[in-house]
């Protein structure tokens, strides 16, 4: 028993991310944790969409199932698991049966490099964004069969769209992520890196996130990744493969039940995926706001505060609903559960303010947390733009974006040589 | 842009060789697809996303209205036409009974005029929110459907105070109105116009200068004013190609030459212009009924009319401004009870011909915008 706190403990303060200090039983955690806690988020991110799209949209959204609808995504996934799998008489079945899969493999692998916090990622590998921009470039294959496999016209013109468009936007997404990467070699000691761990540091280490950096050519290739990761995800308003009003569900049209859920499945975690990457590389990660100004234990102790007060703040939301729900006995049990959901946030909020559990889930609640961010412009969007025609799709990528992409990169690189470049001209003109 | 003229009927024959070693691809879009506005089925024919032609087959809402008409009296057959166009029912009815007040030689007392054209034009409001919400839909804008819906809601709880019914109205009586307005009648509307005013602004808000909304409407589904004319279009489809014909002017109704209003046109007869101005007639309607509300005098709200109807042997066309375009009545009276034959003319059935010319050369999200700026309603195409 003494051994095993032993154990744990060594992990809790090593330095070094288990899939890169070797340690396999901790890797393999890490694993499940991040599988079990993506589809959580997956499922928190169902709810919260629904919510926040009815909400903007004046209307109220889930509430029959469960208080506030706090259940509906799970009275959805067991609909969905129940239903009845259909493959089209039509359809290459083997095909049609992988499909799915090859999209959520691609969007749950790329979670092995991202870097919940210094030492929270499965792994750390020194090509660690292109492995991810690989990984996640894959999902367009599953949908590419999907929408072929059908064997149908509408998936098959969805299928295309989503590829024409998928590649295209890779592109720019590309070289705003290289731009980025151009920055982490700005370093006292003057290295870049490729991996998301080292990106972050570099950021610490410069005492500035990447989207400051050189104003304003970080926030642009911030912005022109934004886009991009946007569209990669086909998402609105760049919604076209799926677009319902044209092409009824595009690529999933005659996906259904467990099926089609992989692919909603798929979609929101590479949703969080790109987001991760945006965070990673412009947001700086899992660091906290304003490390270099708000420096000292002081501030430190404040922002590791956070993730208690947020928790409480969300109990406290609970309990003034649990207040304000009808006093009808029929509302009882929803009463009750909402009470008792309130108890259970306020209950881990407590326990987050613990030091020893404090300073080691502040990385991940900062990271989580911008993030989180990104998911709420995901649902902003989709609330407010119409969707784009394809062929202005195309454009916005090829036209606006990619040159922007080229000229940001060629900037920067200017920019971040002008020390060495004014020394260069210098000794040319002997000055 | 397409010449109606030179178009060529639409080659369906071609087999459709194993689909995709073809150029060409022959999709059906309807009659179940969500955009289609009921059950309109399109056979398009792509080329790729572009749309080489396309032909309408409609006929799937067919219920035989007019041939109902025949073995009704006139009064029975009233309730019927509230079904053609059931998000204007209101318009339906005013069309029809002044039809048949024509034919009687009878006119609606001043009183119920008012009150008619202030059903009217709150059904063309609500005609043109719902337009509104489903058309930005159809464009990927989901947000302004529940706003319009929210606030068509408003009209509804008025006609539903009125006359008991929210959509089929069966508002109007041959000769004048079966009900007069209910106690409130006036602040109801006087609230609602104030109520809605900002509202428009906020759907435009959302739409108007929007990059993405102007990019997606801009350009997209032009017709000329004179091939318009040439197909019989009417309603804000013509007016957005620049002509300025609103038959509430030209070939003034119940009492709309004693109000002050304007008809908005278009220049570029584009999705944008189209837009446009229905959202300016929104506006316009809302000024007619502030005039009409503040003027509305005593007196009965129901003319001399037989209980038996026979209207002498003869026949009639009526038509009026419908929030679609000119919806007609053409009835031949056989001096019997019942009307020897009625055939309407319905704006969705006319502008519907004019898909195909608007949706050559044009890509396949554009078809959409097109059906949607149309504004058809299936229950008026198939009758």
């Amino acid at each position: 028993m003494h051994d095993l706190i032993l154990y744990i403990q060594s992990y809790l303060d090593s330095d070094r991310t288990p899939g890169a200090a070797g340690n396999i039983f901790w890797a393999t955690v890490y694993i499940l944790l991040v599988f079990v806690g993506l589809s959580v988020a997956v499922i928190c991110m169902n709810w919260l969409e629904r919510k926040i799209l009815a909400h903007m949209q004046v209307r109220l959204g889930p509430m029959r199932v469960g208080p506030h609808g706090l259940l509906q995504p799970i009275a959805d996934a067991i609909k969905l698991l129940l239903k009845e799998d259909i493959i089209p008489a039509e359809a290459d079945a083997v095909v049609f049966w992988v499909a799915p899969f090859i999209v959520v493999l691609a969007a749950f692998t790329v979670f092995v490099v991202v870097p919940f916090g210094r030492t929270h990622a499965i792994t750390d590998m020194n090509i660690g964004i292109l492995f991810m921009l690989g990984v996640s470039s894959l999902s367009v294959l599953g949908i590419v069969t999907a929408g072929w496999a059908s064997n149908s016209h509408y998936p098959l013109m969805g299928a295309l769209r989503s590829s024409a468009q998928m590649v295209s936007y890779e592109v720019a997404m590309g070289l705003a992520v290289v731009s980025a990467i151009m920055m982490s070699s700005m370093n006292v000691e003057g290295t870049g890196t490729l991996s998301m761990i080292g990106i972050v540091e570099a950021q610490k280490a410069q005492g500035e996130w990447f989207i400051f950096k050189f104003f304003p050519l970080g926030i642009i290739a911030f912005g022109v990744f934004a886009i991009a990761m946007v569209a990669e995800t086909n998402r609105a308003p760049f919604d076209l493969p799926e677009a319902e009003s044209e092409l009824t569900a595009g690529f999933h049209t005659e996906y259904s039940g467990f099926r089609w859920s992989l692919f909603f499945l798929a979609e929101y975690s590479a949703m969080i995926a790109v987001s991760s990457i945006a965070v990673t590389l412009w947001l700086g990660g899992w660091l906290r706001p304003f490390p270099n100004a708000l420096t000292g234990d002081i501030w430190e102790l404040v922002f590791s505060l956070f993730p208690g007060i947020t928790f409480l703040f969300l109990a406290g939301m609970c309990f003034y609903s649990t207040a304000r729900m009808p006093k009808h006995p029929l509302f009882k049990i929803q009463t009750m559960g909402l009470g008792g959901f309130g108890a259970a946030l306020a209950v881990i909020g407590l326990i987050l303010f613990l030091p020893p559990v404090r300073v080691r889930v502040v990385d991940i609640y900062w990271f989580s947390a911008k993030v989180a961010g990104f998911m709420y412009l995901y649902i902003w969007y989709r609330g407010t733009f119409p969707r784009y025609r394809f062929d202005q799709l195309m454009k916005v990528g090829w036209k606006v974006l990619l040159p922007t992409g080229l000229a940001l990169l060629i900037l920067t690189a200017l920019v971040g040589m002008r020390t060495e470049l004014w020394a260069d001209i210098q000794e040319t003109l002997h000055l | 842009m397409t010449d109606p003229n030179t178009l060529s009927p639409l080659d369906l024959d071609t087999p459709d060789k194993t689909f995709l070693d073809a150029n060409e691809l022959v999709i059906n879009m309807g009659p179940q697809h969500p955009a289609t506005h009921g059950v309109l089925r399109v056979i398009l024919r792509l080329d790729g996303e572009k749309v080489l032609g396309l032909e309408c087959v409609i006929g799937y809402l067919h219920r035989g209205v007019e041939k109902i008409a025949e073995n009704r009296t006139y009064t029975m057959f009233n309730p019927y036409v509230d079904r053609m166009d059931y998000v204007a029912a209101v318009s339906n009815g005013l069309g029809y009974c002044e039809a048949v007040e024509k034919l009687l030689n009878v006119e609606a007392p001043p009183r119920a005029q008012y009150i008619r054209v202030i059903l009217t034009e709150l059904n063309r409001m609500a005609s043109h929110q719902l337009w509104l919400g489903t058309h930005a839909l159809d464009i990927g804008a989901i947000t302004p459907l529940f706003y319009t819906f929210r606030d068509r809601e408003e009209i509804l709880k008025i006609f539903e105070k009125y006359c008991g019914a929210r959509l089929t109205t069966h508002a109007f009586r041959i000769g004048g109105l079966q009900y007069e307005a209910y106690e409130g009648f006036e602040k109801d509307v006087k609230n609602f116009v104030s109520f809605v005013k900002p509202k428009i602004d906020e759907y435009e808000e959302l739409l108007t200068t929007n990059r993405i909304w102007l990019e997606r409407t801009k350009g997209v589904g032009v017709i000329s004013g004179k091939d318009a004319i040439a197909l019989g279009v009417t309603g804000p489809v013509l007016r957005a190609s620049g002509v300025k014909w609103d038959i509430r002017k030209a070939l003034p109704y119940a009492n709309y030459k004693n109000f002050d209003f304007e008809i908005p046109t278009g220049a570029n007869g584009d999705t944008y212009d189209r837009y446009i101005v229905r959202m300016v007639e929104m506006r316009q309607s809302l000024r007619i009924i502030a005039q009409a509300v503040e003027g509305i005098p005593e007196g009965p709200i129901m003319a001399k009319v037989p209980k038996v109807m026979k209207p002498p042997v003869g026949e009639i066309y009526h038509s009026i401004e419908a929030p679609k375009g000119e919806l007609g009545y053409f009835i031949v009276s056989d001096g019997s009870t019942q009307p020897y034959r009625i055939r309407v003319r319905p704006p969705s059935f006319v502008n519907l011909q004019a898909l195909d010319v608007m949706c050559r050369g044009q890509l396949v999200a554009d078809v959409i915008a097109v059906i949607g700026t149309l504004d058809i309603v299936l229950g008026e195409v198939d009758r």
